[in-house]
């Protein structure tokens, strides 16, 4: 009759061996999800940290308007700025109030005068941050210049680093999955060797044989993806509030559920092509 | 129609399981395949399936070459072939039903139409009532009528029957070869091994007389012969 009834007795019939099968699946896809969430995850966080300003420089209380200006040309000039936003003395107060409005103590003790204006810069490639920081630095009326060259080129090597160590895990458990499902798959087929022999004798073409094994593989892969998503998703959910408290304003968490889903997605036809591999290594290795 | 010109068989320990065998059959035919065992009788029958190839020599089954049959037209062949093997090879953790209807689930015919066929060939050879039952749960006569209701279940031209009575009593023998009797006069061609010499004697069929891989007897031969010469 179908393929699919023949597949789901092979997988009744022998618990453990389908058992192993969607548990080393299951592992995969947990450490692909959890990889995934934490490249995604950082890569947001630079995404962040490169949006915001990059170059701050402060501006002497002396500095005379006209001078600014002109120093915002000659930046401009340059063509490595992307944007420089000017942000007055009561601007930053403003700014100032808003960042501790609920410290009354503090918001008292300063005024417009206290603080400095400034410029707040971004480069349009992170390497123009050093050059662009020199010249406001050169420059007279400025009297402090502070950039995040630091925290971005720090998150990138880390990211960096997650990546490559993720895409070698990853590398290593696909195939790790691969082999235990092909012997899995190949136990099973010598299990079966005389009934498979009977079936070619009475005209079963290899094709016949060989389906419910592949649609075996399959199944294993796409059960342990959905499991594996589940559990890092389940985990995200779970952390997702002592999370968001760590990363304090920056917008990584919560994940959207599109994107969950969507991982998902590719997760299961990335696991039913494992199934597909390791079944045909199976079935090209154990029926000849 | 099936014709072997000069077949030997060469077995990988040198032992020649067949030399210069050459016969032909018709269709519509009943011939029975006599001789001891280790006659070559079963080589014969895998020949002609091709599950061995012959050393030497040429094999016709209907139109296809069986020697130089490409590999994946070898199911085409076994379906118009229906064998009864000597040790049955029914699958022990199926039903009857199952095992009978697996023929035509592996050439892809309907689960409807498939039932049908197996209910009329299950009547024709008496195993409606056991179509549920597992081959352990049934006698030895029974099992064979289910293996040749497996050879059977797509209308094969040609069945071939390998010690179908091996292992039974008289009566019970003699109720298999009248269904094969009856699956004959239906215009099968119908090739019988073996050594069951009162079933042979009575039945009145063409018999070919095998020993140690060699003819040593068959009367439509000799009669052709004789008939040419008198020409």
């Amino acid at each position: 009759m179908s393929f699919a009834k023949t597949t789901w007795k092979n997988i009744r019939r022998s618990p453990y061996q389908a058992l192993a099968a969607i548990l080393i699946m299951t592992l995969t896809f947990l450490v692909i999800s959890f990889f995934t969430f934490l490249l995604v995850g950082s890569s947001k966080v630079i995404t962040y940290f490169e949006s915001k300003p990059q170059v701050t420089a402060f501006f002497k209380n002396e500095a005379k308007q006209s001078d600014i200006n002109s120093l915002e040309n000659q930046l401009r000039s340059t063509g490595k700025v992307a944007s420089i936003k000017f942000v007055s003395k009561d601007e930053a107060l403003k700014i100032y109030r808003e960042q501790n409005k609920n410290d009354p103590l503090l918001l008292d003790l300063v005024t417009a005068d206290v603080l400095p204006s400034s410029f707040e810069i971004s480069t349009i490639q992170i390497e123009d941050m050093g050059a662009i920081s020199n010249m406001l630095n050169k420059s007279t009326l400025v009297s402090d210049v502070i950039y995040q060259k630091d925290v971005v080129s720090t998150l990138s090597t880390w990211t960096s680093a997650i990546r490559k160590l993720g895409a070698g895990l990853i590398i290593l458990l696909s195939l790790v999955s691969i082999f235990i499902m092909a012997t899995i798959i190949g136990i099973k087929i010598s299990q079966k060797k005389e009934d498979i022999e009977i079936m070619k004798l009475i005209g079963a073409t290899n094709w016949y044989i060989r389906w419910p094994f592949l649609t075996e593989g399959v199944v294993y892969g796409i059960i342990g993806a959905i499991l594996g998503w589940a559990f890092a998703t389940a985990g995200l959910l779970y952390t997702t509030p002592f999370l968001e408290s760590f990363l304090k304003g920056i917008p990584v968490l919560p994940a959207s559920y599109l994107d969950l889903l969507a991982l998902l997605g590719i997760e299961v036809v990335f696991a039913a092509l494992l199934g597909v591999i390791s079944s045909f290594l199976a079935v090209l290795r154990y029926s000849k | 129609m099936i014709k072997l010109d000069k077949v030997s068989k060469k077995f990988g320990t040198g032992v020649f399981g067949l030399s210069d065998v050459s016969f032909s059959i018709e269709n519509g035919e009943f011939v029975f395949l006599v001789g001891p065992t280790g006659a070559g009788k079963t080589t014969i029958f895998r020949i002609l399936i091709r599950d061995v190839l012959p050393s030497e020599g040429s094999v016709i089954v209907n139109d296809w070459d069986v020697v130089t049959l490409p590999k994946n037209k070898i199911p085409h062949l076994r379906k118009k072939v229906g064998i009864v093997f000597q040790d049955l090879k029914l699958l022990l953790d199926r039903t009857i039903f199952e095992n009978v209807v697996l023929p035509l689930e592996v050439a892809g015919i309907k689960t409807e139409e498939a039932l049908k066929i197996v209910e009329n060939i299950l009547m024709q050879v008496g195993l409606t009532e056991h179509r549920d039952k597992f081959p352990v749960q049934l006698s030895g006569g029974e099992l064979q009528r289910a293996a040749i209701a497996r050879a059977l279940v797509l209308s094969p031209e040609i069945l071939l029957a390998d010690e179908p009575t091996g292992n039974l009593d008289a009566a019970t023998s003699w109720e298999i070869v009248k269904l094969l009797s009856d699956i004959n006069k239906k215009g099968t061609t119908v090739v019988m091994a073996t050594h069951n010499r009162d079933i042979v004697k009575s039945l009145g069929k063409r018999i070919i007389q095998m020993e140690k891989g060699k003819i040593i007897n068959d009367e439509k031969a000799k009669k052709e012969e004789k008939e040419g010469k008198k020409k």
